[in-house]
């Protein structure tokens, strides 16, 4: 064996050589284009790498440079904040974001309501007490609910849902903050299905083993080992959950009613749940497609669009913490 | 105490009161666990099932080809799902190779530090941004700043944003599952770090890329909020089963926000086509995310190393 | 030692973050023979490879100082890091199969040179699997992947790409781990052969293979150059240095 590789040594070898040699024969110009184009490459590389950061600063540069000249337009910051009348077309507009405010802050409590307890019995029943197989299906089940597009979500709940409220409760109209929070709710439970698992996966086996050598059952292990231990991810699943029902749009545009109005009266000092209510997202969607640009209106609705943005960065960055945490700890 | 071995072997499992009342607390756990996930999963079922069953007296060929005709209330949805073909297209061109590059960077050249850590903030929250904060941004940038008026282009660029992070996250998975001692084997030899990862990287990796990409053709498909401010229009007059019936200057119909205009904003529309309607995108979203599911499980049991 | 050394190291040393890798190495390798590096686990070998072909810059927190030059020339200087890593073919002890035909393996290196026409690269892929003793066994399914061979074939393999864009200098580290005896004396004699095209530096953890194949050897050990020779005089019965004559005799530590 060794012989024949002694033997052919001679001629490929000068062929091998010539290898080189006709890498060298394509020429200095041929090298510096190859050169630059590899530069090039990186560079572009590097920069589609930052663009993420470009995008979010850019977007709430954007939304901030529209919205700010609102306060200097003679509607003053307390105004905006602290007033719960959200009249932009009358004689005399009034742009108070309060019971805006209130109703995203209804319809997320009413949607993580549902969503954080049965997402995370689901999160609990996928990880802790399934086959392989049935888990990768309700995973993949799980996956297909985030799936649908939220304006589908909202037609469910104008057409679907409302009528059954309606039955159920005799109210009026059945778009109200219950059809929207029980959407939302709904939107909401794959991401909190899916962070609820990642938390309680990222639970070290020996844990459960731990546990179950001591003749714990399994849901003791559950409810004594898991949930303390997974807390905070747990925590960052209910908190991306909230995100998310913050920030929806379409599903809350149909389902709510629009009534801007502050959902509280003397008679039932706090919030019905069968009202119609009007929150930040549903506000900016309605009236963004008739407002001139650059005016009052216009500029409200984008100092709103600010306020948006900062609610919904504040709670994913918090989330995104808790869950980095996990995994450095990991 | 006696020793084990005298002990019957049955005895030592025996339930006592204390371990059946563990296991019946068990049980019942068990048993609200299943019943809260029926809780989500039984409405989606009945949805789905209702969804179908009053969809289906609609759902006819001439349905899908047809322009919309009587004011919507009656003929097809043809210039919707041609409009949000555009959209989709549009926004993947432009949001892919960005998408992509971008992946790479975060996998393949970016060390341990404090910008790396921003890029990956960014990443996370350019995905948590809610769709209308996109739409404020479009008409903002787009529509006003670049002076695109309310267009396909526009709302497509718009999309792009939003479903960036999408693609940067599933390239950035991808690309990880490629050892890295194929990568030193490359550079040992002369390779160039973008030849290394042109020849030997992207292509054992495609498949993880692909799924990335296909999930934002279906997030792009089913979003409404970022395109009805700043491209899609309530109605365009559109020859029947015309393939390229708009220009990217001008604004076109979407589904999404099609069926958000018929099952909002026009009276007398039949039941039965705006179940079909929303069956249409449903499918269309769906079928994405299903080819995507595949592909990914395939890919899990195929490898090549 | 006679005429210019083909590499020479002045006063190396490598720290990654604040852990300092080597320290203050230099010796200098004659052109076309076999210098081995013996030492224990952790003492640096490895990452003085990667300071020879520069890949020791892709790794984060990664600093070098002092100098390396080969021909006389210093490889931090200008020239570009991609030619410099041509002249130097690598075999890292983990073999490395890409996820590509056999073919395609060896042909990686000439193809991303520039080198487009079929019939040579037939030829070098021919050549360098048949020196790297794996020929017969590949000749007829050089279509396979690369990566689907058995560890010992893929680490032939490895060693046939390192060939393939012809090198100056040879580099192996610890590449007898996942090879037969019979296959590695097979490469051992070609190794000897190779030296009269190539400058050959061999890693490794056997010491009897750093005797029976090299011309001079030099013993690292937690990152500090022990000794540096005639390979001879290293394993010599007269050595002075009670490190090293201890280590070469299995007695170390």
């Amino acid at each position: 064996m060794a012989s024949t590789a002694t033997s052919s040594l001679t001629v490929p070898a000068g062929s091998a050589r010539a290898a080189h040699r006709l890498a060298g024969v394509r020429g200095v110009w041929w090298r510096r284009f190859w050169l630059l184009r590899e530069w090039a490459m990186v560079g572009l590389i590097k920069l589609c790498g930052i663009s993420s950061i470009l995008f979010v600063t850019a977007i709430f540069l954007f939304i901030l440079c529209e919205g700010l000249p609102f306060l200097r337009m003679g509607h003053g910051i307390h105004e905006f904040f602290a007033t719960s009348d959200w009249y932009p077309t009358s004689q005399n507009p009034t742009f108070g974001i309060l019971s805006l405010m209130v109703g995203t802050g209804a319809v997320t409590i009413l949607a993580m309501l549902f969503a954080v307890p049965f997402g995370l019995a689901t999160a609990v029943l996928i990880s802790e007490f399934c086959s392989r197989r049935v888990r990768e299906t309700l995973k993949i089940v799980v996956e297909l609910l985030a799936a649908v597009p939220s304006v589908v979500w909202g037609f469910i709940g104008l057409k679907m849902l409302g009528p059954v409220i309606v039955r159920f409760t005799g109210a009026d109209t059945g778009v109200n903050a219950l059809n929207a929070g029980l959407i939302v709710g709904l939107m909401s439970v794959p991401i909190v299905v899916s962070i609820g698992e990642d938390a309680l996966r990222a639970v070290p086996d020996t844990f459960r083993e731990a546990a179950e050598a001591l003749g714990a059952t399994r849901w003791q292990m559950v409810r004594k080992v898991l949930f303390p231990a997974a807390r905070s991810g747990l925590l960052a699943a209910a908190l991306l959950g909230v995100g998310r029902a913050i920030g929806e749009t379409m599903a809350v545009l149909m389902c709510t009613g629009q009534s801007i109005a502050m959902p509280i009266d003397g008679a039932f000092p706090y919030l019905h749940p069968l009202s119609s209510v009007g929150t930040m997202t549903a506000t900016i969607a309605s009236e963004l497609g008739e407002v001139e640009a650059g005016g009052l209106h216009y500029r409200a609705l984008f100092l709103l669009g600010s306020v948006l943005f900062l609610m919904t960065f504040i709670v994913n960055l918090t989330a995104d913490l808790i869950v980095r945490g996990i995994r450095g700890k990991k | 105490m006696s020793d084990p071995a005298d002990i019957p072997a049955k005895a030592l499992f025996v339930a006592t009161p204390a371990v059946r009342r563990r296991l019946r607390s068990q049980r019942v756990a068990v048993v609200c666990l299943s019943l809260a996930s029926l809780a989500i999963f039984l409405p989606l079922a009945a949805v789905l099932i209702g969804l179908v069953k009053k969809a289906l007296p609609a759902l006819t060929w001439e349905f899908i080809v047809d322009v919309p005709r009587k004011g919507m209330t009656a003929g097809g949805i043809w210039p919707a799902l041609v409009g949000t073909l555009y959209f989709v297209t549009l926004s993947l061109l432009a949001a892919a190779p960005i998408g992509i590059l971008a992946g790479i960077y975060l996998n393949e050249f970016a060390r341990d530090n404090w910008l790396t850590r921003v890029i990956n903030l960014a990443v996370v929250n350019l995905s948590g941004v809610p769709s209308i904060v996109h739409a404020l941004f479009g008409v903002a940038a787009f529509v006003i700043m670049l002076r695109w008026g309310q267009s396909i282009r526009a709302a497509s660029a718009t999309l792009a944003v939003m479903v960036l992070p999408v693609i940067i996250v599933a390239t950035k998975e991808a690309l990880s599952a490629v050892p890295r001692s194929f990568r030193e084997a490359c550079w040992n030899v002369g390779a160039t770090r973008w030849q290394t990862i042109r020849t030997v990287v992207l292509p054992n990796s495609i498949g993880g890329i692909l799924t990335g990409v296909i999930l934002a053709v279906s997030r792009a498909a089913g979003e409404t909020a970022p395109i009805m401010v700043t491209g899609a229009i309530f109605y365009k007059v559109v020859a029947r089963g015309d393939l390229f019936p708009y220009s990217i200057n001008e604004q076109g119909m979407a589904l999404s926000y099609h069926l958000y205009q018929i099952s909002r904003n026009v009276p007398n529309m039949p039941e039965s086509m705006l179940y079909a309607t929303a069956l249409v995108l449903v499918v269309f979203v769906l079928a994405f995310n299903s080819v995507a599911t595949v592909l990914r499980v395939r890919l899990r049991r195929r490898k090549k190393w | 030692m006679t005429g210019n050394p083909k590499i020479s190291l002045q006063s190396l040393s490598v720290r990654y973050g604040r852990k300092s890798v080597l320290r203050n190495i230099s010796f200098a390798v004659p052109a076309n023979s076999i210098f081995a590096i013996i030492g224990p686990a952790n003492s640096g070998k490895t990452t003085l490879l990667k300071c020879l072909n520069r890949t020791i810059e892709i790794i984060a927190g990664s600093h070098v100082d002092g100098q390396i030059c080969i021909d006389g020339l210093n490889i931090h200087a200008g020239g570009d890091v991609y030619s410099l890593r041509r002249r130097i073919g690598m075999v890292f002890p983990l073999p490395v199969g890409l996820p590509m035909s056999v073919f395609d393996n060896v042909a990686y290196a000439p193809r991303m040179a520039g080198v487009r026409d079929k019939e040579l690269l037939g030829h070098i892929v021919e050549d360098c699997l048949t020196k790297a003793a794996l020929w017969d066994e590949v000749k007829d399914r050089l279509d396979s992947l690369g990566s689907m061979l058995s560890g010992g074939q893929q680490q032939r393999l490895t060693i046939a790409r390192a060939l393939s864009h012809d090198p100056e200098i040879l580099c192996l580290d610890e590449f007898s781990i996942a090879i037969d005896p019979v296959t590695t004396m097979r490469i051992e004699d070609m190794l000897v052969e190779l030296k009269e095209r190539m400058t050959i530096i061999l890693v490794t953890n056997l010491v009897q293979q750093a005797r029976r194949l090299s011309d001079r050897t030099c013993f690292l050990n937690k990152g500090e150059l022990v000794q540096e020779g005639p390979t001879e005089e290293m394993f010599g019965d007269s050595n002075a240095n009670r490190l090293t004559y201890d280590y070469v005799r299995g007695v170390f530590g």
